[in-house]
């Protein structure tokens, strides 16, 4: 069934690019088709899932390469369930619902479906994979297909920006992979059998503090580049910026998420004690992103380049949460990276949609559009108020949480943090004024509304943002039990004392309220 | 008055992959020099092409046979027969087979006729295997020299042509130099151990490491600069680029494939073989220049213009990849380099597939700049698809052929404790991957010329490139039958019987 994720669409691509040119049409509803089929599928897997169980679930393992030790092993728990299943439902989303700017030099549907399917695959098979070898690859394999969309049918100086993006993150990989090779080859040292199996990595090593320290900090790289984490953020609002719509959303809803699950699942969990030990950087990094993104993002003039900044904003969250180590930012930080998901890529979905309008997203030619459009303005002003983290939407749930938890371990950083909240309010509903309030003139007062397909399009992301907000519960308790066992893990194997002074529990009633 | 001529016995089974070569090499000749007409020119890559499938049988033959015996080596010594040669042979011949199928489409249109490139191609593969084959360091600089001076006059087959004679004369001149290099080498060799034969050499080696070094560790540097500058590692690379450069494409494809695999073949086996006592002293030195080679060929392939030099800088860098697994010297090390080599030639041979079709005869053969793929994709899809995939394995991305390559030499590097070397090579992977990137760029998003001539695929380079990017994404997918397959061949110490 995992495999089937990955697969699928793979497959669905290969299809795709085969049809002939006379019928280029059909490609799309082929893709689309494809990526609806894998995102039932990932809905799906709520009914096998089972809650309380904090374990890899539905696990395929399959031998692949025999003679490097690596298979095909898939699984997921609660902490990739949801991040699969924001997977699944983004892609046939802005397949059906973005149609590619026409300006494209040489627009080719049928190659645009197949790079956002061969992408799909790379990202779901990212998020399942439980072999080192395996995630390496669809870790570097989704650089390809972002390339190309970013590259082919971006705006303004898009090669540009692609290239930046590809090698800024392969650098990080760089790095990533002599890492994955150090560990696999210092646990064959020791033990005599060669395996990039997770688990059995991270439950049977025991390296040197040092070895473990260093090979955390490759890791980090090329997680730190794909978050991104400050200072290493600056490939971001260029690809975003510059991407298709379409490339925006998925960069910010899914893949930018690989770098911080690549925290949380890989080197976390390898290397607690280097994980502890490097917390406080990472921490501060974190926190240093918030603030510096915010401000940033306030002054920017190109409404999409603001939301690229606000999402290194977010990620700054995430990463505080993660390195605080405790159960509710923990929790947090995982509600945090779907949320993020959800409500930045709906963000950018709508600036699209504007762009479509107005051809332009620079805030100062831009104004009035709540008297022209005012179904847009609503569903702008509810996706908004869910990145900004009001209660009672889903933007709320992961970054108080963040915040309760880390407060405990990194109580002066988060003081600093919660100023990104304020910052965030702050620049957002500037924005909001700048471009929706006001009276509309020229082409800003003859925009359209929003037509059915991309109601339809934000129908399901406004569900999860409100879902998410009032009722958290079905999410927290699978994500909980993951998260717990990962506290254990890194309790047992590292100098850093979770602090028990509050029963997890009684925080999530707290934010059921 | 002495008995008869000891007459050492010949094991002709095992010496199929070198003797179907020069037999079919000879033939050719013969045929082109007696039967009139342009039939024998008509039938000559074909002919070419069963020849390299018969030398590619007997290895394989050989492999099988190996799997059973145990290696040994025949002619008095001089020539090992094991599964390591085995695959080397298997690999030149293969770029033997794929270097033909791209001559037709390129001879034609210049008005070249006769079989000369065809038979020379045939005879310097026959020096590659003898040079992989070889147990002895007088069969060794044989082989090399088999290899090397057909390579000379194939570099200069277009001889009317300014670049083609620079080509010719450098090659020449700086290979001959090099011989030079090796074959001192080999003389203080014999002085040092007082044999010329690997076996003999490194059972003497193992037994007493004489106290003062000096003559040995002379002579096997004066051996690996011979070496390295056919495989064209910095700092004995100078030739390379305007070699690569002024030779015929499909000349310029097998000299990156097969010349290199052969002469890599030379140096893995008196390195991990013969000379594995002295791993302390060599070691340092392949590190050096594997890490020149990764930097040097990496940066400077981005500085370029024309593309034939950005594929011959770039493949300075593998070149670097290859040698970490040398430098590790290991069952791993070895199978990591072999198979990056097997993938290599297909990467390399495709690359250069491509620039054959899109050379165009006349005074242009000289420049080929990057211009030259402008807006590819709109013009040939898919050309530039199968480019696109050539390019981005030698890149490393997974699911081809050059990520598994690269991550196999690389684990090869860490599992020695060489982090640095391996840091190092990936990093500069990304610096080669973006002139790969601009290559890719320039085909998909800058519009063509609307005055460029009509690009006409010929149906050999067509199957040639079929081959290499069919072969490239098999192995990236499934790659663990060749893995297996070279680590398999790791070459061993074979005493004289």
């Amino acid at each position: 069934m995992l495999s089937a994720l990955v697969i699928v669409p793979a497959v669905a691509a290969v299809l795709v690019a085969l049809v002939p040119a006379r019928h280029a049409p059909l490609a799309r509803w082929l893709g689309v088709a494809a990526a609806t089929g894998v995102g039932v599928l990932s809905v799906g897997l709520l009914w096998p899932f089972e809650v309380g169980d904090p374990g890899f679930q539905l696990v395929v393992d399959r031998s692949w390469i025999a003679e490097l030790g690596v298979s095909w092993h898939l699984g997921v728990d609660g902490i990739s369930l949801f991040l699969v299943l924001l997977t699944g439902v983004l892609f046939p989303l802005v397949m059906a619902g973005v149609s590619p700017h026409a300006e494209a030099a040489h627009h080719d549907a049928r190659a645009y479906t197949a790079w956002l399917l061969v992408l799909e695959a790379g990202c779901m098979g990212a998020f399942l994979a439980l072999d080192l070898f395996v995630f390496f690859v669809m870790f570097e394999v989704v650089l390809v297909p972002m390339y190309f969309l970013i590259g082919g049918w971006g705006y303004g100086e898009s090669s540009k920006a692609a290239t930046k993006f590809f090698l800024f993150t392969m650098a990080g990989s760089a790095f990533l992979l002599v890492g994955v090779l150090a560990v696999a080859f210092l646990n064959q040292r020791a033990t005599g059998t060669l395996t990039f199996d997770l688990v059995t990595l991270a439950e049977h090593q025991e390296l040197a503090t040092g070895t473990g320290r260093w090979l955390f900090l490759a890791f980090a790289a090329a997680f730190a580049v794909k978050t991104p984490i400050f200072p290493l953020h600056t490939w971001l609002p260029d690809a975003h910026t510059q991407a298709p719509t379409a490339g925006s959303v998925i960069l910010a809803g899914v893949m930018l998420k690989l770098g911080t699950y690549g925290f949380l699942r890989f080197a976390i969990y390898l290397f607690p004690e280097a994980a502890a030990y490097f917390a406080p950087l990472l921490v501060t990094l974190g926190v240093i992103g918030i603030v510096y993104a915010a401000v940033v993002a306030a002054v920017q003039p190109d409404l999409k380049r603001l939301i690229a900044y606000s999402s290194v904003a977010h990620l700054g969250f995430i990463v505080l949460g993660l390195f605080a180590f405790t159960r509710q930012s923990l929790t947090g930080s995982v509600v945090q990276m779907v949320s993020h998901g959800v409500s930045t890529g709906a963000l950018f979905l709508l600036v699209g949609m504007i762009y479509e309008r107005r051809h332009t997203r620079e805030v100062a030619k831009l104004g009035g559009l709540q008297k022209s459009a005012p179904v847009l303005a609503a569903t702008f002003t509810i996706v908004m108020f869910s990145s900004i983290g009001l209660p009672g939407l889903n933007g709320f749930v992961g970054e108080f949480l963040i915040l309760l938890g880390s407060f405990e371990t990194r109580r002066w950083w988060v003081v600093v943090a919660t100023t990104g909240v304020i910052l965030a309010a702050v620049y957002l509903l500037w924005a909001y004024q700048r471009v929706f309030h006001g009276t509309p003139e020229g082409e800003n007062a003859r925009m359209p509304d929003l037509t059915l397909r991309e109601g339809l399009v934000l129908v399901p992301l406004l569900a999860a943002i409100v879902f998410m907000g009032v009722y958290p519960r079905p999410v927290l308790d699978r994500v909980q039990p993951a998260v717990d066992r990962l506290v254990r893990h890194i309790d047992d194997r590292s100098s850093f004392d979770e602090p028990e002074p509050e029963p997890a529990p009684a925080a999530s009633t707290e934010v059921e309220r | 008055m002495t008995g008869p001529i000891d007459v050492p016995a010949v094991d002709w089974a095992g010496l199929l992959p070198i003797t179907s070569l020069v037999v079919g090499a000879v033939l050719a000749l013969l045929a082109a020099a007696m039967v009139p007409g342009r039939l024998v020119e008509r039938v000559a890559p074909a002919f070419t092409l069963s020849v390299a499938l018969v030398s590619m049988g007997g290895s394989v033959a050989l492999w099988q046979r190996l799997g059973d015996d145990a290696p040994f080596a025949t002619i008095g010594g001089a020539v090992a027969v094991d599964r390591f040669g085995a695959f080397v042979a298997l690999a030149v011949a293969a770029a033997i087979v794929l270097s033909t199928l791209l001559a037709p489409g390129w001879l034609r249109p210049r008005g070249h006729s006769g079989v000369e490139l065809y038979v020379l191609l045939l005879l310097s593969g026959a020096g590659g295997v003898v040079l992989a084959m070889a147990n002895d360091l007088v069969v060794l600089f044989l082989g090399l020299e088999i290899l090397s001076i057909s390579l000379y006059v194939l570099a200069g087959y277009d001889v009317a042509r300014r670049g083609a004679r620079e080509a010719a004369l450098k090659y020449f001149v700086l290979g001959g130099f090099s011989s030079a290099f090796l074959l001192y080498g080999i003389a203080l060799l014999y002085g040092a151990t007082g044999t010329t034969n690997l076996g003999r050499m490194g059972d003497f080696l193992a037994g007493n490491l004489p106290r003062q070094q000096g003559l040995l560790l002379a002579g096997l540097a004066l051996l690996m600069v011979g070496l390295a500058f056919k495989v064209a590692a910095v700092p004995f690379h100078n030739w390379a680029p305007d070699v690569y450069q002024g030779s015929p494409p499909p000349v310029t494809a097998f000299m990156a494939s097969a010349a290199k695999a052969a002469g890599f073949a030379g140096i893995l086996r008196l390195l991990v073989t013969t000379f594995a006592p002295l791993q302390v002293d060599w070691r340092p030195v392949v590190w050096v220049l594997a890490l020149a080679s990764l930097v040097l060929g990496s940066v400077l392939a981005i500085v370029q213009d024309d593309v034939r030099r950005m594929l011959a800088y770039s493949s300075i860098g593998h070149v670097g990849f290859i040698l970490l697994g040398v430098y590790a010297g290991s069952a791993r090390g070895v199978g990591g380099s072999l198979f990056y080599l097997a993938a290599y030639t297909f990467m390399v041979v495709g690359s250069f597939g491509v620039v054959t079709v899109l050379s165009t005869p006349g005074g242009d053969d000289d420049r080929h700049p990057l211009s030259t793929y402008r807006g590819l994709a709109a013009r040939r899809p898919l050309l530039a698809g199968a480019f696109t995939i050539l390019l981005l394995a030698q890149a490393g991305v997974p699911f081809t052929s050059g990520f598994v390559a690269k991550f196999v030499v690389i684990g090869a590097a860490v599992e020695e404790g060489t982090y640095v070397l391996a840091v190092v090579a990936m990093l500069t992977s990304v610096i080669s991957a973006s002139m790969y990137l601009r290559i890719v760029l320039t085909m998909y998003l800058v519009d063509p010329d609307p005055r460029a001539a009509r690009i006409a695929v010929p149906a050999g380079a067509a199957v040639c490139l079929a081959l290499a990017v069919g072969v490239t994404v098999l192995a990236g997918f499934v790659p663990s039958a060749a893995l297996d397959a070279a680590r398999d061949a790791m070459p061993v110490l074979l005493g004289s019987p």
